[in-house]
């Protein structure tokens, strides 16, 4: 006896993804409770909430729930063979990542604070910057600097980070349908993977010609075009580089951009909290200690501050995975084919898990409430289990050393109405519509 | 204390090992083979670590 789950009202939602993807999901625990159904271009889609049916989704293998055929809309942008368009076992393998161990977080928190004093070094006594072009830009340079080297973070400007950000806009959930439709989106995120490998083609050429580097300088890309075949000839083309690239910054640059963006959007609408993080860096940092030391050490009342933003404005909305076997949870069947989902928008607000859930409340971090460490199924930001997000550790690093930064120097106040902040929700990759400014002045201590 | 694993949720990231090899042995393929289940107290802080760098967090310590 087969129970089907619930379906939320009405025939087809791919219209209803593409603009306002909360307020169906919220429908859909509504009307359906744990476990419910949308229609994405005709295919069900169960979608999960609450601790038991995220649990399910968290623990499944591979085998039986798999991700890559859920997210059609990364192949574009990765390219053949890369990531969810290879072998699980593969992928495995590749997110063994080593630039991601915890050996190498003193390093990549020297290199985010160089970066951020070089980007903040352009700035005058005051101004005005917009957040999403700010943070995106800022993040290209260390994601790029701290997962592939020094050397190739100096041969990129903000052109880079004007076509990535392309790139993350051809996320349309049209792809659900034809990755490869003929929309405006993805006309330009093609034609912008097409600049990056010229701009990644043109940096190889300079490296073949100036011949290698010192050991000690030598980048990915350094090995990469080493690496030969046996013939001979290299083994690596500029488009295959580009994608390897492409696919080690994705997981960490939007996600930690609007994070960045939204903890300071956070911090501006709660002035006691921002006062109170002002406070905490100003006492750490007054023994004159480095960023890179105190960056991996506990900042207690910043990170619950970065956490909550996060929470509130978690970077993935919506986390997806093909059924490859039939499954059973909270009394409901899934077939062989059919998409399943969790939301980290939905769960992350479940009233019976974090008390006053549209909230700012970074205190229910602290003991005894760690709401974050007490629901390990439901606050899911970094989503959770088998899959969790293996750069958690690096994003915090990487914002905890941003914010010592900017709040040690900078004063910053909303140029725009605060509740004028908000999300796009119109691609699967989730960025701050724009404008999204504030201004900054200098700090007179 | 007692170091408990989550067998479903470890994918050999090998954090634990970095951070207490006289306690976790993670092989190239495979999950973590935990080499003394109630750590002695001088590697309890190592350990510690291990639980807290899991980025799949599979493990626990008990009481």
């Amino acid at each position: 006896m087969i129970t089907r789950p619930p379906m939320v009202s009405g025939d087809e939602h791919l219209e209803e993804l593409r603009t306002d993807p909360i307020a169906l999901m919220r429908r859909v625990r509504e009307e359906c409770g744990d476990v419910g159904t949308f229609a994405l271009a005709g295919r069900p889609v169960v979608l999960l909430s609450g601790a038991e049916a995220n649990e399910f989704f968290f623990r499944s293998t591979e085998e039986d729930l798999d991700q890559a055929e859920a997210y059609p809309f990364m192949k574009p942008i990765f390219g053949e063979g890369m990531v969810f368009d290879a072998p699980p076992e593969r992928r495995k393998e590749m997110l063994h990542n080593q630039a991601l161990r915890a050996t190498m977080m003193r390093g990549h928190a020297e290199t985010i604070e160089r970066e951020v004093r070089e980007l903040v070094a352009l700035w005058g006594d005051e101004g005005e910057i917009d957040l999403l072009d700010w943070f995106a830009e800022l993040t290209i340079y260390t994601s790029s600097s701290c997962l592939i080297g020094r050397r190739f973070r100096e041969q990129l400007d903000v052109r880079f980070a004007r076509l990535y950000h392309d790139l993350e806009r051809g996320t349309d959930p049209i792809a659900f349908v034809d990755p490869y439709a003929d929309i405006e989106s993805f006309r330009r995120r093609d034609a912008a993977r097409v600049r990056l490998v010229a701009l990644v083609q043109e940096i190889m050429d300079q490296r073949h010609e100036n011949g290698p580097a010192a050991r000690e300088d030598r980048d990915l890309l350094d090995v990469l075009l080493s690496v030969r075949n046996e013939d001979g000839t290299p083994r690596f083309g500029a488009d295959e580089v580009t994608g390897m690239f492409i696919s080690m910054m994705f997981a960490g640059h939007h996600t930690t951009s609007g994070t960045a963006a939204w903890t300071l959007i956070e911090l501006l609408r709660n002035p006691a909290v921002l006062a109170e993080v002002t406070g905490e860096l100003d006492a750490l940092y007054a023994d004159g200690s480095a960023v890179s030391f105190q960056a991996l050490r506990e900042i207690p009342v910043l990170e619950s501050a970065i956490k909550e933003a996060l929470r509130l404005h978690p970077p993935l909305i919506l986390l997806m995975r093909v059924a490859k076997t039939p499954q059973r949870v909270c009394g409901y069947d899934i077939e062989p084919g059919e998409l399943v989902a969790a939301s980290p928008a939905i769960s992350n607000r479940l009233p019976g898990d974090f008390p006053a859930p549209d909230e700012f409340q970074p205190g229910r971090y602290a003991e005894p409430r760690q709401e974050d460490l007490v629901n390990r199924w439901t606050w899911i930001p970094f989503g959770a289990g088998r899959h969790r997000c293996v750069g958690a550790q690096f994003a915090m690093v990487q914002l905890k050393a941003i914010f010592s930064v900017l709040l040690q120097d900078w004063e910053f106040a909303p140029a725009q109405p605060l509740d004028g902040y908000e999300n796009d929700h119109s691609k699967m990759v989730v960025q701050l519509r724009q404008p999204c400014a504030v201004r900054y002045r200098r700090r007179v201590r | 204390m007692r170091v408990v694993l989550d067998p479903d949720l470890c994918q050999g990231h090998a954090e634990c090992e970095f951070a207490a090899p006289e306690v976790f042995s993670v092989p190239r393929r495979g999950v973590v083979e935990i080499l003394r289940d109630t750590p002695p107290p001088p590697l309890l802080d190592a350990v510690r670590e291990a639980v807290r760098n899991c980025p799949t967090r599979a493990l626990r310590l008990e009481d």
